[in-house]
């Protein structure tokens, strides 16, 4: 991968200043190698990763696996992007194993969900079933340990 | 039964002891020899930044990050089955069998599980068994300033005579085969080696270890190498260590361990491989005052060279960022610093703000609570210059790098 874009995949709340210090790039380098990556869709988009139960969120998550029928010709493609074309899924995957699609989807509350699955998405034509999991405590996300305890001190000072 | 409660009476009496002036003069009761070892730089500075929670510390010797997961969980395990034992004097048979085939990986010179492998408390006491094995009193080591605290120290105890050979900036701190050449007298009997060096980040031209490897065997003589960062090497580069070398494998102690590119600073766990007799002798010294290395530590290393490679290879690739970070930053500011090939220590040059490296850590501290280690903490070499280890988070290197900028230009007028 890139090494600019390996890094800003780690953290990409780093300044353009920053970045072309750790690659011995100029600032403009940096600038135009970002803008062309956004620009072919390298990068999608950019998040900060959210301890949501801090911020005071209190929406619910599910993880949905979804049994579909492959059509002719696109395979699960054109009824993948459509299902992942709805605001409440956060993530959409084809999946080996023993359902087609994992989906991530976010409601208010509960019903907001059920609702969302009764009534779009088990209505899709070729969705065959679906198996919803919903999220109870987030442990880690996208890589961040949530609640960790931070590291024990180093002494600030050691040969 | 007796009372585990003190009486009214004995509590007086214990308040009147303590109370009575202590009566004993320990100058001439402690070992003059002991007395005489200088108090470590290090220490004095600690002692001015301990219990300070506003400071930016770019002053530690050890990464940033806990010993990976997967050897803390390994430690877990064991403890959970109960694995609180004694080991055997040399370590665990498993750890020493993974310990020769790692080293051969990254050195490329065979040892032999059970009898040139000892594993250690750390490579401190490796170095200490290593000069106590070998040194008569009056046996001289030349060794290279600036350098780890330690080396000095650790000859003395041994009764050995500490002879410093400068490593300098011009030749990016790497030690020149000429200068050691001057200092060898007949008296001497090690040459003690640690590249990538701390607190310089120096490495060694192949071309120049040749050259001192051709030395040591010219006037018979022993090396000591200390390898203890040896995996954290930049810039796509190689390591090569003496040992390597023709003749050397059976004059050389080879010492390494866990603390740097494992992160394992607090388990206290090295090694030392060195042909059999050498490790025999090591090994004396070892049973008798250490015993063996804490059996956690021992089980935690197993885990980390399992892991290999991949333990460290994400912080090296991590550490290299950063070094490019605060090298940039240090040239900017008009202090004048090379760029290391490898540990995670830069040695930026202060003189030309016109301080002296005590002055400077002093003011940094004291001015913008930013912690560096003076130079003179690792030998008389390393006056006008600071250490400024970037094991940091970047953000916090930037922001150390912005304070110690102001600094730099209030100093400056």
């Amino acid at each position: 991968m890139d090494p600019l874009i390996q890094l800003l995949a780690i953290n990409s709340n780093r300044s353009t200043a920053e970045l072309a210090g750790i690659l011995s790039l100029t600032e403009d380098e940096v600038r135009r190698r970002i803008a062309a990556a956004e620009a072919d869709g390298t990068i999608l988009g950019y998040n900060a990763v959210v301890d949501r139960q801090k911020a005071g969120h209190r929406g619910v998550t599910a993880l949905v696996e979804v049994k579909i029928t492959p059509e002719k010709e696109g395979g699960f493609d054109r009824l993948a992007r459509r299902i992942a074309k709805f605001d409440q899924v956060r993530e959409c995957f084809l999946m080996s194993g023993g359902y087609d699609l994992a989906i991530l989807v976010e409601g208010k509350d509960l019903l907001d969900v059920a609702n969302f699955i009764a009534e779009k998405l088990s209505t899709l034509g070729g969705v065959l079933s679906t198996a919803t999991h919903f999220q109870l405590k987030a442990y880690k996300q996208a890589g961040f340990l949530v609640n960790a305890n931070a590291d024990e001190e180093r002494l600030p000072i050691s040969p | 039964m007796r009372n585990v409660f003190p009486s009214v009476h004995d509590s007086i009496l214990s308040s009147i002891y303590q109370s009575l002036p202590n009566l004993m003069d320990y100058s001439n009761k402690l070992c003059t020899q002991i007395q005489d070892l200088p108090r470590s730089g290090i220490r004095d500075f600690f002692e001015l930044v301990i219990g300070r929670s506003d400071v930016i510390s770019l002053g530690v010797g050890e990464p940033d990050k806990s010993t990976p997961w997967p050897i803390r969980e390994a430690v877990i395990r064991s403890l959970e089955k109960g694995q609180t034992s004694y080991t055997s004097n040399l370590g665990l048979e498993p750890l020493r069998v993974l310990i020769s085939e790692y080293v051969e990986k990254q050195f490329r010179v065979t040892y032999d599980p059970k009898t040139e492998i000892l594993v250690t408390v750390g490579v401190s006491e490796a170095l200490d068994l290593a000069f106590r094995a070998v040194l008569n009193p009056g046996d001289e080591v030349i060794y290279h300033e600036p350098c780890y605290v330690s080396y000095s120290p650790s000859i003395k105890m041994a009764y050995g005579v500490p002879v410093v050979v400068n490593t300098r900036e011009e030749n990016q701190f790497a030690l020149m085969a000429e200068d050691v050449e001057k200092a060898i007298t007949p008296k001497t009997k090690v040459i003690a080696l640690n590249f990538p060096t701390n607190p310089t980040g120096g490495i060694m031209p192949a071309e120049e270890l040749e050259k001192i490897a051709a030395l040591a065997v010219k006037h018979d003589l022993f090396v000591f190498t200390d390898e203890i960062y040896c995996e954290l090497l930049y810039d796509g580069r190689q390591h090569k260590s003496i040992v390597e070398f023709p003749g050397m494998r059976e004059r050389t102690v080879l010492l390494h361990g866990f603390s740097k590119a494992f992160a394992m600073t607090g388990w206290r766990l090295g090694y030392a491989c060195a042909p059999a007799p050498l490790r025999e002798a090591m090994m004396k010294v070892h049973q008798y005052c250490m015993l063996c290395a804490p059996i956690m530590s021992q089980i935690a290393g197993i885990e980390a060279l399992k892991m290999g490679a991949s333990a460290y290879e994400e912080m090296r690739q991590s550490y290299e960022m950063r070094r490019n970070i605060i090298v940039s930053r240090l040239n900017g500011m008009g202090l004048h610093c090379f760029n290391p090939g490898g540990a995670f220590y830069v040695f930026p040059e202060i003189r030309s703000t016109g301080l002296t490296s005590k002055e400077f850590a002093i003011g940094l501290l004291e001015k913008k609570s930013v912690a560096v280690v003076p130079g003179t903490a690792f030998g008389a070499a390393g006056e006008g210059f600071v250490r400024c280890c970037y094991a940091t988070a970047p953000e916090l290197i930037v922001k150390a790098m912005d304070l110690m900028e102001e600094f730099v230009n209030e100093v400056r007028g």
